[in-house]
Order: C-alpha cells, then structure tokens, then sequence
C-alpha cells in the first residue's frame, strides 16, 4: 500500500527539527532510516502530518565511546555499529546487532529509530535494558536522558513526549569480569524473535532480559547457573510476562523458551566471564 | 530548512547507473513507484510494500536496502544503482547473472532482480564471502520458484570465478 498524504521537511540543524517537533508535536514524525516507520506509514497505520528527516543532521552522525558508554546519535546507521562496534567492549550490542532485520534493512535503519519505535520483540530494546543503558531526549526546552528499563511503557509506547526526539542512545561498556550472551529464536534468521534473550552475568548474580513476549522488554535478577533455584526463578519469570497465542508461537511455547533458551542464555553468558 | 509540502510535486534528482536522473515526487512517493513509474525503470519489482520480501531491492549509495521503504524524496542526491545497472555492456551479462543463467537461479524471475542486487554487493565487496554468509544475505529475500538450491549454487560459482585464480577480472566485467 502507499502512505497518506504529508509534509516532508528535510532538516539541516537539530534546532530546525526541534522546531517542528515544539509547533506540530504528535502531528509530527521524525524520520530516520526508515525502516520501522515505512512499513506502519505503507500500511497506514501512521499517518503523521509532517515527517522530519534527520538523517542530514551533522550532530546526530556521531557514534562514539564516552563515560564508559557507546554513544550513538540519531542518524547513525545500524550497519555502521556493526561495521565498527568492538565486541571486546560491547560483546551484547555486537551479538544482538546481528540479528536485527536483515543487511538489506541494516544498512538504513539506525539505531534510535528502532529504540523509538519499541516494538517488544526488537533486539536493540531488549540490549539497552539488559545492559542498564540510556535514552537521551531532547526537546526545544530541554534535554533528559532515560534509563532504558523505565522508557519502554507498552507495547510500541514509550516515555517520549510529543515535542521530544531521541537524540542518542547510550549502551554500557563490558564490565570486567562480566560474561554477555544474546540468543533468539524466530523461524528465518533477521525475522521478529518468537523469544529473543540476553543475558549479563558476573560473579555474584544474572541478570536476563527477555524480549518477545511481554509488551516491553523486560528484565530480572536471577540466581548464578549453577544455583538450584534457577529453574524455579525461570519459571517465575516465564509466567511473569503474560505470554499471548498468536499466528508465530502459543503462549506455552513462548514460556517453556523463557525456561529453556533463558537458562542457556545464562550459561553462556557465564562461560564468557573473563 | 526545505519543507516540501504533500499537495504539491517536487524535484527528486539522484544518480541512477552512473547516469543523472530527476522526475517530480509527491512526499509520500515511494522509490520504487518514483522509479517504475516516473523514471520507466521497471526492472527494479515491488511485492509486499513493506520491507518483508525483498523483491524491490536496489543498492543506494552501494548498499542493498529496500525501496518501498524509502521516500524518493530521501533519496535526492544519492547514487542508485538498479538490476538495469549490472550488465557491462548491452548484450553483456555480469558474472554474477551469468552464473544465474547458467544455474538456472531464477524460474519466474520476480525475486531475481532484488536478489541480484543483494549479492552484488556482497560479492564485490567480499569475493571470499562463505556459504553462511550468502545465506543471510539472502535471508532477506523470498523466492517462490526456486527454493533457493539453485541461487546458492549460482552466487557460490560467481564467487569463486570472482575470486578467480588471477581473478577473473573486475566484479562487475
Ligand atoms: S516490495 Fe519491498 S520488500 Fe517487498
Ligand atoms: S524465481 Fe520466482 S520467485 Fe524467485
């Protein structure tokens, strides 16, 4: 199908964006690699008034390591982290990068697009909540930054306002003595995860975040693996998030790889602790 | 800051093959229509018109990415390269639709053209490409015909004549 009718506005500052985002807010959509937005525009499920590109916005191609953070600006492109994410520092982003969309969707969207689309089987989500990490926001009026397990709100519904924009998202470097695992099944490599699990276990705990199942991702603490009380804990969790039938897996099916794919998931996560 | 309004047409000039092209575009204008339907290249094929088939392929600035989910007013400025773009010469066919033709890679042919420009660039950027990895590259293509046997084994061969002992020449002679 085609979009509906809108403005396009091609924004050469990050003030000009934020301007149309301050007069038109919800009416107005930011436009980056595309590749969530365009599938819910061709299907008419989003019909913004205006759509704001940023991908020529200079301040927002920046993809740099500070504060012990991978920093990624709003026009950076999910084959660019791929292409120059170490895996020595980021070994959950490297993992998960993999395995969202396919190259041919990689190489136009970006990261933050995906962050701010949520959708509650996406890899990137599931990694920024995982690992603790950061959604900065910007608006005419302010700037703020959101830690990831707070932002996603819903299915597809998020922390940011209508006169905000993602400017970056911020993933925590590897700690060390920290192992970091990403696994996921779906039923052809790049499609939606049925389950997507990651996982960051140290000495002293595990931490999984499962994606695909509940609304958001989400995360919890969970015994060592060769704790007896995994097991139970997985379970616990499994039936925690409210797991739905549908046209991919039914609601067990999603549960029991909570159960499963989640404790080998933790596992490797341990055998990576270095 | 350009503001391009939805009631109105407005210039989209890009590179397409090496050659200047420009046509007039409504915003919501998808790539693939500006490309059919304004431009009259109609080798690039549209099936889904919503990232999940593969079929509309094309490469933009040298990277395979899908043109029903790009604006043809994101596309102003950019190189575009086509299926139309892969021949060296007209009655001349690139290694890699050579091997196709000789491998019989394509039956119906509607998946061929995205197909070609997917591997294109995998090829010419990395001739020593393994079996894993022109499986994911393809991952992100459906094909109806074929079931996939033959593809593989016409982008294997390209590869390896790509690779060639003294190579055989440049990926897209
Ligand atoms: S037509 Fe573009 S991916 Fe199917
Ligand atoms: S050759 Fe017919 S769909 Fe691939």
């Amino acid at each position: 199908m085609k979009p509906a009718p809108f403005d396009y506005v091609r924004a050469e500052t990050l003030d000009e964006a934020l301007d149309v985002l301050a007069r038109e807010g919800g009416d107005a959509r930011i436009l980056a690699g595309g590749q969530s937005l365009l599938p819910m525009l061709n299907m008419r499920l989003a019909r913004p008034a205006t759509l704001v590109d940023v991908m020529r916005i200079t301040a927002l191609r920046r993809l740099d390591a500070r504060d012990g953070m991978l920093v990624a600006g709003a026009a950076i492109r999910q084959v660019e982290a791929e292409r120059q994410v170490d895996p020595r520092t980021q070994p959950l982003l490297a993992a998960a990068l993999a395995a969202v969309g396919h190259a041919q969707t990689r190489n136009r969207g970006t990261l933050c697009g995906s962050v701010a689309h949520a959708d509650p089987s996406a890899e990137l989500p599931l990694t920024l909540v995982a690992l603790g990490g950061e959604i900065r926001l910007r608006s005419k009026r302010a700037s703020r930054s959101v830690p990831a397990e707070r932002f996603f709100s819903g299915m597809m519904v998020t922390e940011r306002r209508d006169d905000e924009m993602i400017e970056a998202v911020a993933f925590p470097a590897a700690r060390p003595g920290t192992g970091y695992a990403f696994r996921e099944i779906g039923r052809r490599h790049g499609d939606f995860a049925i389950v997507a699990c990651a996982a960051v276990v140290d000495r002293t705990a595990a931490r999984l975040a499962i994606g695909g199942v509940a609304d958001r991702p989400t995360a919890r603490d969970l015994p060592l693996p060769d704790s007896s009380a995994l097991d139970d804990a997985l379970d616990s969790f499994a039936w925690s998030l409210d797991a739905r039938d549908d046209l991919h897996a039914s609601a067990r099916y999603r549960r029991e790889l909570v159960r499963r794919l989640g404790r080998s998931t933790i596992e490797e996560a341990a055998r990576c602790r270095v | 800051m350009p503001r391009l309004t939805s009631d109105r047409r407005h210039r989209v000039a890009f590179k397409l093959n090496g050659r200047p092209a420009e046509g007039l575009a409504e915003p919501r204008m998808l790539l693939t229509d500006f490309l059919r339907h304004v431009l009259g290249a109609t080798g690039t094929h549209v099936g889904c018109e919503h990232g999940v088939c593969g079929a509309c392929t094309i490469q933009i600035d040298g990277l395979p990415a899908r043109a029903c989910l790009t604006l043809a007013v994101q596309a102003d400025g950019a190189e575009i390269r086509t299926v139309e773009g892969l021949a060296p010469a007209p009655g001349r066919l690139s290694i890699l639709q050579e091997s196709f033709r000789t491998h019989h890679g394509l039956q119906c042919g509607f998946c061929t053209a995205g197909i070609l420009m997917s591997l294109d660039e995998l090829l010419t950027r990395r001739p020593d490409a393994s079996e894993e990895d022109i499986r994911h590259q393809l991952s992100g293509h459906l094909c109806r015909c074929t079931g996939y046997g033959p593809i593989m084994k016409a982008a294997l061969e390209a590869a390896r004549r790509l690779r060639g002992p003294a190579g055989e020449g440049a990926p897209h002679a």
